[in-house]
């Protein structure tokens, strides 16, 4: 090859990087084999306490759900996870068609009218939405309800004053300043309880500003969806839709938006069309939106993203269907207000409100909740997660269909035992 | 064979893909009916009706597993299976961001070590593991640029310069951080011009941000040159390091004069594209900008790891710490091949290149025809004198069941063909796609008509693009 090519050596191939910058040196372990490496990684994360081994109460915005067996299946075919962006449609036509089929099932979940292809995780889609709003209204005042997780908060507050926009966080009854471009609100809750959503809409709208609603997708599986309560963007972490917890990523941003909007959407969109001969497929469509052809003056920057998370999502939808979903989100439902009764009869402990909830709620414990967390611990359970610097000796408990009874009145019992 | 129909249109009332358990506590009664909703429209299909649907879908795609794909500026190469298999270890995959760092530890030194291997690789002082892919990372290097400025109170730096053959994800990079993008142009042999690059260097520019090798895939010798001039004007150097598999082992952008670089790691470090993610696009820093990196970043104390928020944090960027997954092979990636490993890497990387740049120059335009690094940008312009555009060699790759090359970027090359080997591809694959181009190359003389119909063995042909814009058709609605 190095004949074909002309030069007598490899090091020739390299002449334009100046000498004495060719020859770096680097400090790395030596190489190991398959059969070492996999033994010695193997240990490294059996350091970890898998949730395969322990009850696990811990939510806040990463949450552990029954992942079916088709969804690892299918994602796992390396014809979808080898391949690239599907530029080339023609040969990518299983992306394409499994992205159409992702947003399809997530407007049916959300009731919104369209999709994107998926975005990063939720706090990012939450961001890119604020924007977005800021685009559409042309005004630069976010306002974040004061119940948003306070990490999505935070990545808001980094996205939006990057871009010299401001934010402000709100309380539910306080008013809004008429210059915002938006209200963000999440359903259910940081602390877990509902929000009276078509209140806040309401107040959103009558400044001329748009309503953003995060919600927890799993809660679709029941509850009244965003599309119906008026929300102009709705936007969600779709880890829960079939993926693992994995530590907190790879995870999937669910960006849904009304129609009209769809020309100031962020991200990858697939849409249906034909082919030559008429028969029907699928591309990447309204690209003129996006950063390779419009550079700055597109959308959003975003270009890869979580694809086979979304995938995984509408093969986690499909599989579990109408009923699945419901039944789903059911057993999260009785299972959390299981605990949530037993352990408000509890010494010393009490709910911290009384709104209905979904799948999280809070709790108030008689001593400091890293103190109890570290009991629960030795006794092979994750307890929830320290929000005692938003309410005193609070905790936040998160229950879905993983939780088995036993689980559930063993924690109840050690909370107890405090 | 395409796939004609839908999930909505298998969907029989009653089915279901899987089974659940029962309910083992009492129930508790529902709230009230405004807060639920009253139907959910989703299609219903049997286990087996939803593995064929999606398994007839996966033979619709072409993947790296499928054959060669030298998509150029995208680093396709093969990707290790048995790293797929270190992700999905329970202690890896099921495990919870924020369970207690003492129920972590293995996963954070994962962490810990993989910030220190690739600060190390990149010549820099400190990683974040954070951002989530390529975009995302170029957005975080943006925002250490605005901190550092804005910390020494330097407030009319409010531009970004980049070159006309950069990414489109550079200047939405920069928009999206409240800067203006400017332009630098590339001179007759694909470098930074340097006169142009002279004249837009003062006072307003917060960084030059140049991807090395440039995205024609040329290592620009006047490096030392350029950043000592972005330098002495007060502004910072960054790259877009998606061609980080032209140098890898070899050659440290922090010895280049750059401040910051963001990889990929499904590109470089061989962690698969998912179809368009997950991706991971951690950013290395120089101690100029360590102090601004995101939170979190992993720390190590006396054998314990900690996660931490740097002292002068940019903040949140992310929900957690970076897509952890994609981390564990890129970890597994590094460790199987070591220092030596990596400068093979990149040396028969930069091999196949100009292999492929000697065997098709007799047949396609080489605009800049010098040695090149990993990848060669070509021009179909010979070919477009007679009617044949590079839209029409990539759909007759097609047909010789081959991924066709990036085409059309750079912008600065006319009907351009970017391809990029990859140091996964052997001789013979590379002989079998030189084939492939001189038949084509032929064909434009004798047959223009088979290019101009091609591809005519894929599952779909040509697709209207055009009627998919203006009548958008996003979705399938299922009727009640």
């Amino acid at each position: 090859m190095l004949r074909e090519i002309g030069v007598g050596s490899i090091e020739e191939l390299f002449q334009d990087i100046p000498e004495k910058l060719r020859h770096a040196q680097f400090k790395l372990p030596s190489p190991l084999s398959e059969l070492v490496l996999k033994k010695e990684l193997s240990q490294l994360a059996s350091r970890n306490v898998s949730l395969d081994n322990y009850a696990c109460f811990l939510g806040g915005g990463s949450y552990r759900h029954f992942i079916p067996g088709t969804v690892e299946h299918v994602i796992g075919r390396s014809e979808f996870y080898t391949a690239y962006t599907p530029y080339q449609a023609e040969v990518s036509q299983g992306t394409l068609q499994g992205t159409y089929e992702y947003q399809s099932l997530v407007c049916q979940l959300t009731g919104m009218e369209v999709s994107n292809a998926g975005m990063y995780d939720g706090s990012t889609a939450a961001a890119e939405a604020a924007i977005m709003a800021c685009m559409i209204t042309k005004r630069s005042k976010i306002a974040v309800s004061s119940t948003v997780n306070p990490t999505y908060r935070d990545v808001i507050s980094t996205y939006v004053k990057a871009r010299n926009f401001s934010i402000e966080t709100v309380e539910s009854n306080s008013s809004l300043s008429s210059d915002s471009a938006c209200l963000v609100v999440q359903q259910p809750n940081f602390l877990g309880y509902l929000e009276e959503m078509e209140v806040h809409v309401q107040k959103a709208h009558d400044i001329g500003a748009l309503f953003i609603a995060i919600v927890d997708p799993i809660s679709l599986g029941m509850f009244r969806p965003p599309g119906h309560y008026g929300a102009d963007i709705a936007v969600a972490d779709g880890q829960a839709l079939g993926n693992p917890t994995g530590f907190g990523g790879p995870g999937l941003g669910v960006f849904t938006c009304r129609q009209e909007y769809l020309r100031q959407m962020p991200g990858r969109i697939v849409g249906k069309t034909v082919d030559v001969e008429g028969k029907p497929g699928y591309v990447m469509t309204l690209v003129t939106r996006e950063q390779y052809i419009r550079r700055e003056r597109a959308t959003s920057n975003i270009c890869t993203s979580e694809a086979l998370m979304a995938l995984a999502a509408a093969v986690y939808l499909a599989t579990l269907g109408r009923r699945g979903l419901r039944q789903v989100a059911e057993l999260c439902y009785h299972k959390a207000h299981y605990a949530a009764e037993k352990i408000a009869r509890l010494t010393g402990y009490s709910p911290v409100f009384s709104k209905p909830f979904f799948k999280e709620f809070a709790i108030r414990c008689p001593v400091a909740p890293s103190q109890i967390n570290r009991g629960l611990f030795n006794e092979g359970i994750i307890g929830g997660l320290d929000i005692s610097h938003i309410i005193e000796n609070g905790m936040l408990l998160c229950v879905t269909e993983m939780n088995t009874r036993q689980e559930i009145d063993k924690l109840v019992e050690i909370l107890g035992a405090v | 064979m395409i796939h004609h129909y839908l999930l909505a249109e298998i969907s029989q009332p009653g089915k279901i893909g899987c089974s659940l358990p029962a309910l083992d506590v009492p129930p508790t009664e529902l709230p009230p009916t405004e807060l639920l909703r009253q139907e959910l429209e989703l299609p219903e299909v049997s286990e087996v009706e939803l593995v064929r649907y999606f398994t007839a879908l996966s033979k619709l795609n072409y993947g790296v597993d499928t054959g060669f794909y030298p998509l150029g500026s995208c680093t396709m190469k093969y990707n290790p299976k048995w790293h797929e298999d270190i992700a999905k270890l329970a202690g890896f995959a099921s495990i919870h961001p924020l369970q207690p760092e003492e129920s972590v530890q293995g996963a954070l030194q994962l962490m810990f070590e993989l910030q220190e291997y690739l600060a190390e690789i990149t010549g820099m002082n400190a990683t974040s593991l954070v951002p989530i892919a390529g975009a995302h990372g170029e957005f975080t290097g943006l925002l250490l640029v605005k901190a550092y400025h804005q910390d020494r109170g330097d407030k009319a730096r409010r531009k970004i310069l980049l070159t006309d053959s950069s990414h489109g994800t550079n200047p939405a990079s920069a928009v999206m951080c409240g800067f203006e993008a400017g332009v630098v142009a590339s001179d007759s042999r694909g470098n930074v011009d340097m006169k142009s690059l002279e004249s837009a260097m003062n006072e307003e520019v917060a960084a030059l941000t140049l991807t090395m090798p440039t995205t024609l895939g040329l290592f620009d010798p006047q490096i030392l040159e350029i950043s000592q001039l972005v330098h002495e004007r007060g502004g910072l150097l960054g790259a877009d390091g998606a061609n980080l598999n032209a140098f890898l082992g070899r050659v440290k952008f922090g010895e280049l004069g750059y401040d910051y670089v963001q990889l990929n790691l499904h590109k470089t470090f061989s962690t698969p594209h998912g179809g368009g993610g997950p991706g991971s696009g951690p950013v290395c820093v120089k101690e100029n900008l360590a102090d601004f990196l995101p939170s979190p970043l992993v720390t190590r104390n006396n054998g314990r790891y900690k996660l931490v928020s740097p002292a002068r944090s940019i903040g949140r960027i992310a929900n957690f710490h970076g897509n952890f997954g994609v981390m564990c092979k890129a970890y597994a990636y590094i460790r199987s091949l070591g220092a030596e490993g990596l400068k093979e890497v990149s040396e028969n990387a930069v091999l196949n290149a100009n292999y492929l740049k000697e065997k098709l120059k007799p047949y396609y335009y080489l605009p800049y025809d010098r040695i090149c690094m990993h990848e060669v940008v070509f021009s179909g312009r010979r070919q477009k004198a007679k009617g044949v555009h590079t839209v029409d060699i990539a759909k007759r790759l097609l047909d010789y069941g081959l991924h066709p090359p990036t085409v059309y970027f750079p912008l600065i090359v006319d009907e351009a063909l970017m391809i990029e080997p990859t140091e996964t591809e052997s001789k013979q694959t590379l002989d079998a796609f030189v084939e492939a181009m001189k038949e084509i190359a032929k064909d434009v003389e004798g047959n223009p008509e088979i290019l101009h119909t091609a591809p005519h063995n894929t599952p779909v042909r040509r697709l209207d693009d055009v009627r998919a814009a203006r009548n958008p058709d996003l979705r399938w609605q299922m009727r009640s």
